[in-house]
């Protein structure tokens, strides 16, 4: 059993670290600094270097020994010049023939002349340049890059800040989870029980009236829109006959609508994998056994077909799981139930791309644990998994 | 079991897929609804082109059509909120360039909405753009997960555990939301939903290609290739690929539907198409009327859409009983 868990745990690592790398490339190679979006259009260089530079946004994307700032502007004269002056560090200024330093406390200047390696040090600054045709600045060390930063910001369980409300966004996703979950567990475990019980009796008699009706509703089921699902829900039941609240997270009973209208929207498809899966256990040669030993079709059905089942059944389910945790997007936005599913929306809305971007690598993460846990489940529960391979 | 026997010699093989397909009544009609929508989405791309970019007739130097609004973006602020079926005339305008429009009559159909639009006129617009969204998507990740997972199944190895490791970290990015992210990061309008939904979903093409890929690898047919000295590639996209083609059929008529149903999702959340009558906008725009009675927006546009995807989720079914021979006696 131990081995079979080492060796589940030695395979997530790849996974998992495929996983960090795509969010990487998807958010910081892709989608870059969000320093416009942040400040504004109109946000003069200096303050995109200083976002930039204050967020580590200018550092290399992997490694590098060097990164290039945007300090330089066109001056007036058609000549490059320094749009702002560059604090303490090491600089690369190819191409530069005089470089001015200045030591703002005492009024101290020094006039540095075709040096392109240059040392500011502390308390020191660059003031101005002529002839450069770019700034380079050396990286602290080789790997001193952006992705060590991000990689860095996930272990001290730092994503940044919101721009939204201006909290730490592991704050805000704190927060939402229990909203969340008590919206998602309810939902998964109805679906699950309606959805397994309804598989069942269809299996039971295949090809027969309640088959085939069940079968025909769950394809009418799942080619409802989602959205038109919420929208009928809430015009139907909570402003036609207004049985429900339709908005707001006060009390068990705002739940209900969501619950329902959250079973409702995935029991179509449940269903028609539930009975594919128990109809695949029902022509087993284990079953033709059961059946010709004189054993009843209930107990066939209810406890040799069912347990065998179960193994589809449950991988489908944790398969769920996951997104118990990042929640319904749009059942959370338009039940105003402050989970992480509408805080999602409203960063989406926002273009909060650090929450965005949490809830993306929080909910791949989640989902790696949930399928290593899941493994180990199965290893534990049926011997042919852990010795197979 | 019996099919792999049966269909040694042709005498036995009884009728082929296509006529078992539509021998089903249900599956004709599917076709046939398809068929309409492929026309509608069809003459939507036509009304677009005319308006919008002026309409070319191939072979020849006649350019026809007119850059002014289209006609289901006319605004007729006179009347708003007309149910269907009403018959109105519209007053006498004249164009920016003072050019006379004549009174006219209008026949509303499917009513019109808070803009005095047409209804009817959108929701075919309405189906060009998913028609746009399912095949664009479907171009994009079906070519993708094809490729990987013919790779991946024929050569095994290495090959195969990177594939395999691709498709374990992409499938566990939380869906929706990683769609959404790509598709901001693409920037708003088609585009980025295209890329969105396309980058994400390739992963369930990969496996079940990858999967039959690997029960072809060894079969006889193979092995004769290879010994006439057919390089692996020729083997796998001659002469594999044409015995699983019909997971590609399977898996599109799968995404397709998948495809709209998230268009309209992203397109109600705002990402999306700009400016054009999406079904995702229109029924945005036409929920908060509902309240007030307004209820031949909602309704038609959720029926376009219900309709659109349970022909397809049927079809799909139906290609999974024809060409799945394991799955044939459910």
């Amino acid at each position: 059993m131990w081995r079979y868990i080492c060796k589940r745990l030695l395979e997530m690592i790849p996974t998992t670290f495929g996983v960090l790398v795509l969010s990487f490339i998807l958010f910081y190679v892709v989608g870059g600094s969000p320093a416009q979006t942040v400040l504004g259009q109109h946000a003069s260089q200096q303050a995109i270097a200083a976002f930039d530079a204050a967020n580590g946004y200018d550092l290399p994307l992997f490694f590098g020994s060097q990164y290039s700032i945007d300090a330089l502007r066109k001056g007036a004269t058609g000549e490059t010049e320094l749009a702002f002056s560059l604090q303490e560090g090491d600089y690369l200024l190819p191409g530069a023939t005089l470089v001015t330093m200045l030591h703002p406390d005492s009024g101290e200047l020094k006039r540095l002349t075709n040096q392109t390696e240059i040392n500011v040090p502390a308390g020191w600054q660059i003031t101005a340049i002529t002839g450069a045709t770019e700034v380079l600045r050396k990286t602290r060390h080789f790997f001193d890059s952006q992705f060590l930063r991000y990689l860095k910001g996930l272990v001290q369980l730092d994503l940044g800040i919101s721009l939204e409300t201006k909290q730490p966004v592991t704050q805000v996703l704190a927060q939402g989870l229990l909203p969340t979950l008590s919206l998602s567990v309810p939902i998964l475990f109805f679906g699950a029980v309606l959805g397994v019980t309804l598989g069942l009796l269809c299996a039971a008699r295949q090809g027969g009236l309640l088959d085939r009706g069940v079968l025909a509703v769950s394809t009418l089921l799942m080619s409802i829109n989602y959205v038109v699902w919420i929208l009928m829900g809430q015009y139907l039941l909570g402003f036609r006959w207004p049985l429900f609240p339709i908005w707001g997270y006060e009390s068990a009973f705002y739940l209900i609508l969501p619950v329902l209208i959250g079973v409702a929207g995935s029991l179509g498809p449940d269903v028609r994998f539930y009975r594919a899966a128990i109809l695949d256990e029902v022509y087993k040669p284990y079953v033709r056994t059961a059946v010709s030993k004189g054993v009843s079709p209930a107990r066939v059905l209810f406890i040799h077909v069912l347990r065998n089942a179960l193994i589809p059944v449950v991988t489908y389910i944790s398969l769920s799981i996951p997104y118990l945790f990042t929640g319904s997007l749009l059942l959370e936005s338009f039940f105003g139930i402050p989970g992480l599913g509408s805080i999602s929306i409203n960063a989406i809305n926002s273009a909060d791309m650090s929450v965005v971007r949490a809830v993306v690598i929080f909910g791949a993460l989640i989902y790696q644990c949930v399928n290593l846990l899941t493994d180990i489940t199965y290893g534990w529960l049926d011997p042919r998994v852990r010795f197979a391979s | 079991m019996k099919t792999a026997s049966t269909s040694e010699s042709t005498a036995l093989r009884g009728p082929s897929a296509w006529q078992r397909l539509w021998s089903d009544r249900m599956t004709r009609f599917c076709i046939v609804v398809i068929l309409v929508y492929t026309l509608a989405a069809l003459y939507g791309e036509c009304v677009y082109q005319y308006y919008n970019h002026g309409f070319k007739i191939p072979f020849t130097e006649i350019t026809l059509g007119s850059l002014q609004t289209p006609p289901y973006n006319e605004l007729h602020m006179e009347s708003r909120y007309v149910p269907p079926l009403t018959t109105v005339t519209f007053p006498e305008t004249s164009t920016a360039q003072g050019e006379l429009i004549p009174a006219r009559k209008h026949c509303y159909l499917l009513g019109s909405d808070n803009l005095g639009r047409d209804v009817l006129q959108r929701l075919v617009q309405g189906a060009r753009i998913a028609f746009h969204v399912g095949i664009m998507t479907s171009l994009i990740a079906i070519p993708l997960g094809v490729l990987l997972g013919c790779l991946g199944g024929y050569f095994g190895g290495k090959t195969d555990s990177a594939v395999v490791w691709l498709c374990a970290t992409v499938s566990a990015m939380p869906g929706l939301l990683f769609i959404l992210a790509i598709a901001m990061i693409a920037g708003k309008g088609l585009f980025g939903i295209y890329l969105g939904i396309g980058l994400t979903t390739w992963v369930s093409v990969c496996r079940n290609i990858r999967a039959e890929v690997i029960k072809h690898r060894d079969r006889p047919y193979v092995h004769a290739a290879r010994v006439l000295g057919y390089s692996p590639l020729r083997i796998l996209f001659r002469h594999i690929l044409p015995n699983v083609m019909h997971i590609v059929l399977i898996s599109f008529s799968i995404r397709f539907p998948a495809s709209v149903a998230t268009e309209v999702f992203m397109s109600f959340l705002g990402i999306g198409v700009q400016g054009e009558p999406s079904w995702g906008i229109m029924i945005n725009n036409a929920r908060a009327r509902l309240w007030q009675g307004i209820w031949w927006e909602l309704t038609f546009v959720s029926l376009a859409i219900f309709l659109l995807v349970f022909i397809f989720n049927r079809l799909a079914d139906a290609l999974r009983d024809v060409f799945d021979p394991a799955l044939r006696n459910r």
